[in-house]
């Protein structure tokens, strides 16, 4: 079965649209006449540039409005229940509601690393790039321990507060530094009888969720990771451990 | 100033002022013994120290690191020993350094000499910083009309310097007044500053010598263009505030974000640290007169802006009180809050504005800071663009000095151009359309608004004799402020301070105390 749909500006398959955009060019008719043209080259008809402004020099603005006779079959549509990563709200309460007590994670910069710039992305109350840290999350209670700290003390500190999960982060991978360490930090783990009771998180430019796995970690982040997303794995982890226990 | 439009009970204001002497007079006393290694470094520079060795470490951080136990007695004294015993000039000096020169090593020679040398130095520092000021003044004079009131501040983030550059002359061709240029995070943990132009960074940009002096002549360029005089801002927070100052002094900045309680609770510096410097960095900025913002804002951000009003309150009055201590006058206090309650709240926008006009009462010469809608803001731009203009009217109605424009794309990406020119077209419409509305209007006697500020002042004082009792550093170790606690000894920088010798020797600090009528 078909179900063809478009667009609804005020009728039924008007396929109406509003698109605002900046072109690199000085304001001018011309100018004007190129968003026209470029809209219609996105396959809109009856284009029409309802506002134009000039931003800077070289730069324009514009408001357009067209009409596209493109469809799509509504009844063919597919979403896969893709993992999506909770948002802040969304993982604080969801701690409320299945954890109902504050999760306690341990972070550092661990090994001779000094760059903090991962951990403290991830884990301080600021955050990065208006993505809040754990810190600022009231259903977590997070530690930062900063750069330079050895595995033991990492271990050590996560035991003294009794924490859920560790997360490491190794910005400096020179001659394979990052891996001796990494590897380090799960024997130790594994020696006391740990490594069960903890969600290990690994994150760095240059780590992989498929290295992580590889040295015995829970996940790896890389490269554009926010703090939900660690915080998200976490709280699920958690509560899946537990229910399979 | 207009007349009061809250009713706000006097006695209760100066009760407030009593209690905010109480809360600094302790931490003053801390700061008055101790300097610290950015203190140090920050001092070389305004006497000439500049440069980076070969392994890119900047000459004020090589000779502030061999000092050790020295550093007591202040760098400045074994920077201008070696000047002498040397006889080089500060560029050959500088040279010696970055290819290895130990000055901590070099023998003590004649203390008289290395004062009268030290005068010399300062009084070139002093000569271009007044230099600076001159300029701006007369700008800032010529261009007057032009200005918006408030000022509209907009920010560029690209993490290059010359894409910032770009950004920010389409920006002030727009009406901005004020253009900031975001660090790149992490720079504030940072124990020393990066050296020269730079064109990479993570969600902002490298905040260098070079770099304000590369913006510096940009805004000039669009500014007398425009016929404006355009302000830039930078940060002058996190490890290395005083040599920020420093740098910002010479290369003629116009405002800094200059508060330790943000360094302390939002990028978990020490706080013994960040108060010692921030003194030092203060008593720059009110040098080169240099308009501080703080960092209210932000606690409003964790907590509830509804609920915690008078945390802001009572902050700004703490921060007051921390820059009259610095020999800062209140005209350059841009002292911080924002526009953040839940756009839900039944009446919110009569909260928003009684506590936006009690800013304004209480500080009536400070040019108020105000930040737009953050935490509130979503992918619906349509909503947001409303929020931005709610705001908007607020910070006109209220009197508001600097107006941080909001993005409609906020909650999205970084702004895009077009973004920038919407906010300060919703802003100008605003302040155009309402220009005398402030002077027009007054507030119920006793209706919601009076009552609210009213309450929120109660708050605050209650709230001060809190942190008058336990101290300011316990206070924040058990969390009033921004519900993040934070410990006496733990956080970033602490090692880097020191107490300071009986012969203590800073020349800088010296001659500033004196200008700023910090001493007579």
């Amino acid at each position: 079965m078909d179900n063809m749909i478009r667009p609804y500006g005020d009728t039924m398959n008007d396929g109406a649209v509003q698109l605002s955009f900046t072109l690199p060019v000085a304001h001018s008719a011309k100018a004007d006449e190129a968003a026209k043209q470029y809209a219609h080259q996105l396959g809109f008809e009856e284009v029409e540039v309802v506002h134009s402004n000039p931003l800077s020099e070289n730069f324009s603005f514009f408001v357009v409005y067209g009409k596209s006779q493109q469809q799509i079959n509504y009844d063919k549509i597919e979403v896969e229940a893709v993992e999506k990563s909770m948002d802040f709200y969304e993982v604080n309460n969801y701690i409320k509601d299945h954890i109902k007590r504050k999760v306690v994670v341990v972070g550092a910069c661990t090994g001779t690393d000094a760059h903090t710039v991962g951990i403290d992305a991830i884990m301080n109350m600021k955050g990065f790039d208006q993505h809040y840290g754990l810190e600022r999350y009231p259903m977590m209670e997070a530690h930062n321990l900063g750069a330079q700290i050895p595995n033991e003390e990492l271990i050590k500190k996560a035991v003294e507060l009794n924490a859920d999960a560790i997360l490491v982060s190794q910005v400096v991978t020179q001659k394979e530094v990052h891996i001796q360490n990494m590897t380090d930090l799960i024997e130790l783990l594994e020696a006391e009888g740990l490594r069960s009771k903890l969600i290990v998180c690994a994150g760095g430019p240059r780590i992989s969720n498929k290295l992580a796995l590889e040295l015995g970690y829970d996940v790896g982040f890389g490269r554009g990771t926010y703090p939900e997303n660690v915080g998200s794995f976490i709280v699920k982890k958690m509560v899946e451990r537990k229910s399979s226990q | 100033m207009t007349e009061s439009k809250l009713n706000l009970d006097k006695n209760k204001i100066n009760r407030a002022r009593e209690l905010s002497k109480q809360i600094t007079q302790p931490v003053n006393k801390y700061i008055e013994q101790h300097t610290t290694v950015a203190i140090e470094r920050a001092t070389l520079r305004m006497l000439g120290a500049d440069g980076v060795t070969t392994d890119d470490v900047p000459v004020p951080n090589a000779i502030v690191n061999t000092l050790g136990d020295k550093i007591q007695y202040g760098a400045s004294l074994y920077y201008i020993n070696a000047m002498l015993r040397k006889n080089l000039s500060t560029e050959q000096l500088n040279d010696e350094i970055a290819k290895g020169l130990d000055v901590s090593t070099i023998e003590l020679g004649d203390k008289a000499l290395i004062i009268e040398k030290a005068k010399e130095l300062v009084a070139a520092f002093a000569h271009r910083v007044k230099g600076n000021v001159a300029y701006r003044s007369s700008k800032i004079t010529e261009f007057k009309e032009k200005e918006n009131s408030p000022l509209l501040y907009l920010i560029v983030a690209t993490g290059n310097i010359y894409e910032d550059v770009k950004q920010a002359q389409a920006a002030a061709r727009q009406g901005a007044d004020i253009i900031a240029v975001i660090r790149t995070t992490g720079q504030s943990l940072l124990d020393f500053v990066p050296y020269g132009a730079t064109t990479e960074g993570f969600g902002g940009t490298y905040a260098t010598q070079e770099n304000f002096k590369i913006m510096r002549k940009a805004l000039d360029e669009v500014g007398n263009e425009t016929g404006k005089y355009i302000r830039l801002v930078n940060y002058c927070s996190g490890l290395c505030m005083p040599e920020i100052a420093a740098m910002g002094a010479m290369e003629r900045l116009d405002m800094m974000l200059n508060d330790s309680m943000y360094g302390v609770l939002f990028r978990d510096i020490n706080m013994y640290r960040t108060f010692v410097d921030q003194k030092f960095s203060r008593m720059i900025n009110a040098f080169a007169e240099i308009v501080i913002n703080s960092g209210e804002d932000n606690y409003l951000t964790t907590s509830d802006a509804y609920e915690k009003a008078y945390t802001v309150t009572a902050s700004q009055f703490i921060n007051e009180q921390f820059a009259y201590d610095s020999g800062l006058p209140a005209k350059l206090m841009g002292l911080g809050h924002a526009f953040e309650m839940n756009p839900e709240i039944e009446n919110g926008f009569l909260y928003e504005m009684a506590q936006a006009q009690m800013a304004r009462e209480l500080f009536p010469e400070a040019p108020l800071k105000y930040m737009p809608p953050t935490k509130y803001m979503t992918g619906d731009v349509f909503k947001g663009y409303i929020m931005n203009a709610m705001f908007n009217f607020i910070a006109k109605s209220t009197n508001q000095g600097i107006l941080l424009l909001g993005m409609l794309t906020e909650a999205i990406h970084t702004p895009f151009m077009q973004d920038r020119f919407l906010a300060v077209e919703n802003a100008r419409y605003i302040l155009n359309n309402t220009k005398d509305f402030a002077n027009d209007i007054e507030f119920k006697k006793d209706g919601i608004m009076q009552t609210r500020a009213q309450n929120v002042l109660d708050e605050t004082i209650g709230f001060m004799e809190q942190i008058s009792e336990k101290g300011l550093f316990d206070s924040i170790e058990q969390k009033l402020f921004a519900e993040v606690s934070r410990p006496k000894h733990g956080g970033k920088g602490f090692d880097g301070v020191h107490p300071k010798a009986a012969e203590y020797f800073n020349p800088v600090y010296d001659y500033l105390e004196v200008e700023l009528g910090l001493k007579k």
